[in-house]
């Protein structure tokens, strides 16, 4: 596919938003829908505008909470592929349990994570890493499996130690695998974080954006609610561009940049 | 009486897949001299690389014996290296961290003289130190393959196994790195177990050719053109008769 020139890239979709804002628009006053069902879109805009202050706060809180919910998953999740790719004994023993965590209903689980860490910032970090492990594992496990059987043969030749093999081949071959999951576990991460929100909003002391949706959703405010889930959308992207920019980072020193240096 | 470098006797190696076992190699026997090339040549599937991966040690022999400078294969592996048919350069490593790779693992000499068989490896192969920081992405066809031999020569190996390398070059390539080889053969003494389906560089390149047929070697047949060889020994009518009698073997081997 041909890439369209950047100010095309740019224009093309905000012309589909400002199709869909009109349409809102119309829509609301032709059908008569009552503001607190589906406010008009600058009502929305005016609501994030007036409540800019604690969304901002929240986005940062649950970008926090997100973000150490990657980075464990990110780290707990290549340590136990690493487990993985040593025995196909391991993987039949424990797979099982890892796909617990890709089935469980989080929303099922959240209650007895709040029993056991309380209403706590910890715990949103915890649900947000819960959510997001899955596909690091799967990812990073299949990365150090399939390994180029040319490159394990020269290994073998030099009488490499299991270790050696792990450090020097197989985890350095599943960084672009590691970087796919990371890919998949960012939107998550976000997902967790505010789902784990949802559930410690009762504590006074928290304000992450699923805790002020929580409260503008009891409130009936919701121009102001619709607000946050735009602040939540622009922070997964922000998240998802983040792990882009690490993406292209890895990729490029791992496969054409020149910068190493020559450590001899 | 001199040690052999590579000797087989009555290998057989089986395939098995699910209930079915194939055999690939029937009973083989094989004997390389000490700092001969010898080359393996035979149509697709006949266990030319089987052979070469057992004598590697990558691959068990289920039947015979392999013997590689008097010794078992896996306490020989030490004194041998192994040119795949493609580079399998790590693409994350810059041409220099990529030679220096097996000596990372092995160990097998000072680090104090890392530096200078390093440059000499890189030297004989033809890399200007311009392309030592080169990532294998940005190297051609060639240059990825001479820094795979780079990458067998560094450990100094007596026994250089290679797994038609030059199979997916262009011929004038291809001709320039025969060069190169019988240069490294000279310079270092190795002895070479070499895979190819090319007629011409297997002739050009040994001292004898054994011509598979059906998991045996069917024929040896004793290159006696003078060493150093040249470009022009191509065109000889020798080079011509060799090339008739390998062809005419190789033939009788497909049948």
């Amino acid at each position: 596919m041909n890439k369209a020139p950047l100010l095309a890239r740019i224009l093309a979709p905000l012309f589909v938003l400002c199709i869909v804002g009109c349409t809102w628009h119309v829509a609301v006053d032709f059908f008569k829908i009552p503001a607190v069902v589906l406010p008009k879109p600058e009502a929305v805009l005016r609501g994030m505008w007036t409540e800019r202050t604690p969304l901002l706060k929240g986005a940062w809180v649950t970008f926090q909470a997100a973000f150490l919910g990657l980075l464990c998953s990110a780290l707990i999740g290549t340590l136990v592929a690493m487990l993985f790719s040593q025995s196909a004994w391991i993987r039949t023993a424990l797979y099982p349990y890892v796909l617990f965590l890709q089935t469980v209903p989080i929303v099922a689980i959240a209650p007895l994570l709040i029993i056991w860490s309380g209403l706590e910032f910890r715990t949103v970090v915890l649900v947000s890493s819960i959510i997001s492990v899955f596909p690091i594992i799967s990812n990073v496990t299949s990365g150090l499996l399939s390994i180029d059987s040319n490159h394990l043969d020269l290994f073998r030749l030099q009488g490499a130690s299991r270790w050696t093999t792990l450090t020097k081949l197989r985890i350095p071959s599943a960084v672009p695998s590691l970087v796919q999951g990371l890919r998949i576990s960012g939107g998550l991460a976000v997902i967790g974080a505010i789902v784990g929100e949802l559930f410690v909003a009762n504590s006074g002391a928290y304000d992450g954006l699923g805790t002020i949706m929580n409260a503008m959703q009891a409130n009936l405010r919701t121009a102001e609610l619709m607000g946050a889930i735009a602040a939540c959308t622009l922070l997964g992207i922000v998240l998802f561009l983040s792990v882009e920019a690490l993406n292209r980072f890895l990729l490029r020193r791992w496969t054409i940049d020149a910068g190493f240096e020559l450590d001899r | 009486m001199v040690q052999k470098a590579i000797e087989c006797e009555q290998v057989e190696v089986l395939f098995r897949r699910g209930r079915s076992v194939q055999k690939v190699l029937h009973g083989l026997s094989l004997s390389v001299e000490p700092g001969q090339i010898v080359t393996l040549l035979g149509p697709s599937g006949c266990g030319k690389s089987t052979l070469l991966k057992v004598v590697a040690g990558l691959s068990k022999a289920d039947g015979g014996s392999v013997k590689v400078f008097g010794a078992q294969v896996a306490q020989a592996q030490s004194k041998l290296a192994f040119v795949f048919q493609e580079a399998a350069l790590l693409p994350w490593r810059t041409v220099w961290q990529n030679v220096k790779l097996p000596w990372e693992i092995r160990r097998n000499f000072a680090e104090s003289e890392l530096t200078d068989r390093m440059k000499h490896v890189l030297d004989l192969v033809g890399f200007s130190e311009s392309d030592w920081t080169k990532k294998p992405s940005q190297l051609s066809g060639g240059m990825k393959m001479r820094a795979s031999i780079a990458r067998a020569l560094i450990t100094e190996p007596q026994l250089l196994l290679l797994d038609e390398p030059f199979a997916a070059l262009d011929d004038m390539l291809r001709s320039k790195l025969n060069d190169l080889l019988l240069q490294i053969a000279q310079r270092t003494g190795c002895t070479m177990l070499f895979v190819t389906h090319n007629i011409a560089e297997a002739i050009y390149l040994s001292h004898r050719i054994a011509v598979f047929r059906r998991g045996l070697i069917g024929e040896e047949i004793s290159i006696d053109l003078p060493f150093p060889r040249t470009a022009a020994m191509r065109s000889s009518p020798e080079f011509a008769d060799y090339y008739g009698r390998v062809s005419s073997s190789l033939m009788r081997s497909a049948e």
